[in-house]
C-alpha cells in the first residue's frame, strides 16, 4: 500500500504528471539532524547532524554528495566552516551515513519540465511538491548542478548553530559570559582576543549542552572563507595515488567481474556454452541483467574470456535493425507531422501584410558519456542470522537509489543495504544509473561471502550508455518585409528528441512512461521575441537516452544560438548587438553578454579564416556567454581561444568556478568537435577512444573565464553550465570565419 | 615466473607472459595508482615508467618488464628529499585535479618529459602529453608542468 503510494508520488513528481497525490505525505523537517547522526567516535563530539570535532581541533563536515571533481567537498565544507569560523586548515570531510536530513531538493526541483521564468498554480504547485518529496523521502543525489543551491542555506545554518554550541561550551567550561566570547581562526577567544579553549578542549562541556535554534548567519560582506579560492580538499590524494576510486576498492576476498552486454538495445542472454574448460583466473560465468558476466581472480583473463571463449544465446531487443539513417527518417517524420507532447506560446502572434520565413534546420547526435574511469560497482552478499546483508561500494550519483535498486536485486529491506560512495573517477550523470548496482547485486548472489567487482571495458561503456538524446529542430521566423528593412515578427519551433526524465523513473523503478518532453530541453530561450511558440515532440525508442552534462540544454543551446546568430545575419545586425536588443528587459544577461564581448575583443579585427562567434544560455540557475575564436585552415578547424563571461550568483570558491567553467567548455568541445554514436543493426558503432575521441591538450582552446556580479542573491549551479553555450559559440565562429553555416554537430567542415 | 623491480622493491609473479603490467600491478601486486581507462593505449591514464621511460601500461605484456625497473605514481616521490616530487607540487600549487582519475598518468608523463627535457616549449608538451582528461584540467596541466619545470631547475 504504501510502496504503491510512494511510487505514484514519485512518477508524479519525477515526470511532472499527476501532482496531487502526495500532498498528504508532506510534512515539514528539520534539516539540522541530530548530533549523533555523523558517526560520532569515542573521541569526537558531534555538533549536529552536518558537523562533527575531534580532541585534535579537527573539524569534520558532512559531504552527503559524490565528489566527481567538481569541488563539492571543498564548496559544502566551506560554507559550513564560515559561518562557524573554523579555520581552513582545520577542515575536513566525510561521508555521512544515510539519512533524510542530508537529502537534495534542488535537484528534484530543476527535473520538473518548466523553465524558471513561468510560474502559476501548476508550476509552484510541482516545486512545491517536489522540495516535499526531496525531503519526505530522503533523496541522496548528486547532479543538476545542485550541491550548492541546495546546500547554501542548511549548510551555513549548521555552522552557525556549531558556532554558538562552542561559545556556549567554552562559557560553561571558563566561566566567561558567552556574550564576551567569540570564535576566532578556529579557537574560542574573549572578545579583546585572549584564548579561552581550543575546539578540542571542548569535547566534553558539549556533551551537556543542546543546540539552539540557528542565531542569524554572516552578511556577505562578514564572509572570511566564501568568495575565496580556498585550496581544494581532495587534491592531495589525487596528486599522490592515494585516492581511492570505485575501481581502487580492494577488500579480503575480492573477486571481478567482467561482462559482455546484450548487442542491441533491451537484449539479454538467455544461455551461454563456454568452449573447453574455464581458465585459470575464471570461476564462473553468469546469467546478468542484459548481458552475461564472468567471474575469477583476474579481470583482464575473465574479460578475455568473454572475447574470446564464449558463446551466448542472445534475445534481441525490440529494435535489432535499428541504424541511424533509418531513425532520421522517423525523426524527419515527426517533425513534420508528429504530434505535440508540450506547446508553449509567449506573446500574441501578429499578423503583417507581407512576410517572409526564414527557416533552418539542426541535428544533434546521441552522445557517449565516457567518465574517465570506466564503470564499475563492487557487491558483497553475506549472511546473517538466516537473512542476507548487502554491501556496495561504487562511485554513484545517488546512494538513495542504488540502495533501493540493491535490496530489490537481493531481494532484501533497504535497511539491510550500505552503500559506499568512493570517489567517482567522473560522473556527467551517467553516474545516477542502476545498470551496473543490479548486475554486481546479480554476481554477488552467485558469490555469497566475496565481494565481486563488476568492471565494464571501455567498449560496454561506449556501447551500452545512456545516450544524450539525438535530436532533431527546425527553426521558423517570418519577416516582415513591407518596409524599407526587414523586420522580425515571430519564432517559432519544432523540436524531436526523446526523454530521459521521462525514461528514467520507467526504468529504475518501473513507473509508466508519461511521453513528456525533458525539462532543460524545453527551457525557453531568453530573448524577447515578439512572438515566440515551442512544440515539443517526444520520440520513442530502444536507444536508453539519459542526462548528460547539462542535459537538454547541451542540444537545444546548439539550435536556438545558431538559430539566433543566423537572424541575426538575415536581419543585417551584428550577432551581439541583436541579442541586446532582444534582451532590454534583462540586465543580468545583458552584463554577461556585454563582458564577454569586451573581454574577447569582440569586433576587432583577425586574420583572414579566422572568425568569433558568441552564444548565449542560461541554466541551472546561471547565466553563461562564451566567444569562440576559431581558425580554419585547408578545411582543418582549429579553436584558438574561448572567452568565457558566467553570472551564478553568490560565489563560494571562484578557484572552483573558473575550473568548472573550463571544464564544461572542454567537454562540450569534445563533442562539438568528435561526438558522435552512430548506430548499424541495432548496435552502437563506436568503440573506444580511437573512434569516440576527446579534446587532448594539443586541441585544447586557451580558456579565459570572468566572473560576473551582478549582485544576485540567488545561487546558481557550476557543474553544468559551461557546457551548452560552446557549440554554438564554435558554429558561429566558423561561419565568421568561412561564410559556412554548420547545422549538424559534430561540426565538420567537408 | 617473471621478476621485476618496481617502486625500488624486487616483485616476483607468476601470471600468463602476455597479461598486461597493468593488470599485473592492479591485481596481483595491489598498486591500484595506475588507472584503466581505455585499455588499447589511447588515453594514458595507464602511464608507467620502465627504466625512466612513460609507458601505457595497459598495452605492455609483463614480460617485456622481466628485469626492468618500474615506477608507478606511488614511487614517484621515492629518492628524493621530500614526500612529493616536483611534477606533483606543482600540481597541488597549480591545484589540477577535478575528478583525478587521470592524474596519475599526467603526472607519470610529464615526470617522463622533464626528465628528457627540462625546458620544454608548448608543442613539446602538446606531443609528450597525449592523455585524456575528461574533465578538461588542460589549461592547469599545461600551467603546472611549466611550473614543475622551473622548481626542478631549482626555481621556488
Ligand atoms: S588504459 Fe592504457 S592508455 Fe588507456
Ligand atoms: S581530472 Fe577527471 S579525467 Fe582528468
Amino acid at each position: 500500500m504504501k510502496l504503491t503510494r510512494r511510487k505514484a508520488i514519485i512518477g508524479g513528481i519525477i515526470a511532472g504528471g499527476v501532482l496531487g497525490v502526495g500532498f498528504w505525505f508532506a510534512r515539514e523537517r528539520d534539516r539540522l539532524g541530530h548530533r549523533t547522526l555523523f558517526r560520532v567516535g569515542p573521541e569526537e563530539a558531534g555538533l549536529n547532524g552536518w558537523i562533527k570535532i575531534k580532541r585534535d581541533d579537527t573539524v569534520v563536515v558532512a559531504v552527503p554528495r559524490a565528489e566527481m571533481g567538481q569541488g563539492v567537498q571543498t564548496a559544502l565544507a566551506a560554507l559550513a566552516a564560515e559561518e562557524m569560523d573554523a579555520r581552513w586548515d582545520q577542515v575536513r570531510v566525510d561521508d555521512p551515513p544515510e539519512h533524510v536530513v542530508y537529502r537534495n531538493v534542488e535537484i528534484l526541483i530543476d527535473g520538473l519540465p518548466f523553465s524558471p521564468e513561468e510560474s502559476g498554480a501548476m508550476v509552484d504547485m510541482a516545486h512545491w511538491a517536489a522540495g516535499k518529496f526531496g525531503g519526505v523521502l530522503g533523496v541522496l543525489a548528486t547532479g543538476g548542478s545542485t550541491s550548492v543551491r541546495d546546500a547554501w542555506i542548511p549548510m551555513r545554518t549548521a555552522g552557525a548553530v556549531a558556532r554558538d554550541l562552542l561559545l556556549r561550551a567554552a562559557s560553561r567550561k571558563s566561566g566567561v559570559p558567552v556574550g564576551e566570547l567569540v570564535v576566532s581562526d578556529g579557537e574560542v577567544r574573549r572578545k579583546d582576543g585572549g584564548r579561552v579553549a581550543r575546539f578540542g578542549e571542548l569535547l566534553d562541556q558539549i556533551e551537556h549542552l543542546s543546540a539552539m535554534p540557528a542565531p542569524p548567519l554572516k552578511k556577505p560582506s562578514e564572509f572570511k572563507l566564501i568568495g575565496k579560492p580556498l585550496p581544494r580538499l581532495d587534491i592531495p590524494a589525487k596528486v599522490t595515488g592515494a585516492a581511492t576510486f570505485g575501481v581502487d576498492v580492494r577488500r579480503p576476498g575480492l573477486v571481478y567481474a567482467a561482462v559482455m552486454n546484450a548487442p542491441t538495445f533491451g537484449g539479454a542472454a538467455s544461455g551461454f556454452t563456454v568452449k573447453g574448460s574455464l581458465p585459470k583466473g575464471v570461476e564462473k560465468i553468469v546469467v546478468v541483467p542484459g548481458g552475461v558476466a564472468a567471474i575469477g581472480s583476474s579481470w583482464w583473463r575473465a574479460n578475455k574470456l568473454l572475447a574470446e571463449g564464449i558463446d551466448v544465446q542472445w534475445q534481441a531487443g525490440p529494435e535489432p535493425k535499428l541504424d541511424s539513417a533509418g531513425l532520421w527518417r522517423r525523426y524527419e517524420a515527426l517533425l513534420q507531422d508528429g504530434k505535440p507532447a508540450l506547446t508553449r506560446t509567449r506573446g500574441t502572434e501578429p499578423k503583417p501584410a507581407t512576410t517572409r520565413p526564414f527557416e533552418a534546420t539542426y541535428r544533434a547526435p546521441y552522445l557517449a558519456h565516457t567518465t574517465m574511469e570506466p564503470m564499475n560497482c563492487t557487491a558483497l552478499v553475506a549472511e546473517r542470522d538466516g537473512g542476507k546483508t548487502v554491501e556496495i561500494w561504487m562511485p554513484n550519483q545517488s546512494p538513495t537509489l542504488m540502495r533501493l535498486i540493491a535490496a530489490k536485486t537481493a531481494d532484501v529491506a533497504q535497511a539491510d543495504v550500505t552503500v559506499h560512495t568512493t570517489f567517482l573517477g567522473g560522473g556527467f550523470g551517467r553516474r545516477a544509473e542502476v545498470d551496473l548496482v543490479r548486475q554486481a547485486v546479480t554476481c554477488a548472489l552467485a558469490m555469497p561471502g566475496r565481494p565481486v567487482q563488476v568492471l565494464w571495458s571501455r567498449e560496454e561503456d561506449i556501447r551500452h550508455d545512456y545516450y544524450r538524446p539525438m535530436a532533431l529542430a527546425r527553426w521558423r521566423a517570418e519577416l516582415d518585409t513591407s518596409g524599407v528593412a526587414p523586420k522580425l515578427v515571430s519564432v517559432a519551433k519544432r523540436q524531436v528528441a526523446q526523454s530521459p526524465t521521462d525514461q528514467f523513473p520507467a526504468r529504475t523503478i518501473g513507473l509508466p512512461t508519461q511521453g513528456k518532453p525533458e525539462g532543460n530541453a524545453v527551457e525557453n530561450p531568453p530573448y524577447d521575441f515578439p512572438y515566440y511558440r515551442l512544440d515539443a515532440i517526444v520520440a520513442e525508442g530502444a536507444v536508453p537516452v539519459g542526462f548528460w552534462r547539462s542535459v537538454g540544454h547541451s542540444h537545444t543551446a546548439f539550435f536556438d544560438e545558431s538559430f539566433v546568430d543566423e537572424l541575426a545575419h538575415a536581419l543585417k545586425q551584428d550577432a551581439v548587438a541583436f541579442r541586446r536588443a532582444l534582451l532590454a528587459g534583462k540586465p543580468r544577461h545583458l552584463k554577461v553578454l556585454e563582458t564577454v564581448m569586451r573581454e574577447s575583443g569582440w569586433g576587432r579585427p583577425l586574420p583572414s579564416g579566422s572568425g568569433r562567434g558568441v552564444a548565449l544560455r542560461a541554466s541551472f540557475g546561471s547565466i553563461v556567454a562564451q566567444v569562440a575564436e576559431v581558425a580554419v585552415a585547408n578545411n582543418a578547424l582549429q579553436v584558438k581561444r574561448v572567452t568565457c563571461a558566467v553570472d551564478c550568483g553568490p560565489v563560494v570558491n571562484p578557484a572552483i568556478v573558473r575550473a568548472q567553467m573550463e571544464s564544461g567548455i572542454v567537454y562540450g568541445l569534445s563533442a562539438a568537435l568528435y561526438g558522435e554514436i552512430t548506430l548499424a543493426d541495432g548496435a552502437v558503432e563506436q568503440s573506444n577512444f580511437t573512434d569516440y575521441d576527446a579534446v587532448r591538450l594539443a586541441d585544447a582552446p586557451a580558456i579565459d573565464v570572468h566572473l560576473v556580479d551582478s549582485g544576485s542573491a540567488i545561487v546558481g549551479g557550476i557543474g553544468e553550465p559551461g557546457t551548452p553555450p560552446i557549440a554554438p559559440a564554435v558554429a558561429n565562429a566558423v561561419f565568421a570565419a568561412t561564410g559556412k553555416r554548420l547545422r549538424s554537430l559534430p561540426l565538420k567542415l567537408v | 615466473m617473471i621478476s621485476f623491480t618496481v617502486n625500488g622493491q624486487p616483485a616476483r609473479v607468476e601470471v600468463e607472459a602476455d597479461k598486461p603490467l597493468l593488470w599485473v600491478l592492479r591485481e596481483d601486486l595491489a598498486i591500484v595508482g595506475p588507472k584503466f581507462g581505455c585499455g588499447v593505449a589511447a588515453c594514458g591514464a595507464c602511464t608507467v615508467h620502465v627504466d625512466g621511460e612513460a609507458v601505457r601500461s595497459c598495452s605492455v605484456a609483463v614480460a617485456g618488464v622481466a628485469g626492468k625497473t618500474v615506477t608507478t605514481i606511488e614511487g614517484l616521490a621515492r629518492g628524493s628529499a621530500t614526500t612529493l616530487h616536483a611534477v606533483q607540487k606543482a600540481w597541488i600549487e597549480q591545484q589540477v585535479p577535478q575528478c583525478g582519475y587521470c592524474q596519475p598518468g599526467f603526472i607519470m608523463a610529464t615526470a617522463a618529459l622533464l626528465k628528457a627535457n627540462a625546458k620544454p616549449t608548448d608543442k613539446d608538451i602538446d606531443e609528450a602529453l597525449s592523455n585524456i582528461c575528461r574533465c578538461g584540467t588542460y589549461g592547469a596541466i599545461r600551467r603546472a608542468v611549466h611550473r614543475a619545470a622551473s622548481l626542478l631547475a631549482g626555481g621556488s
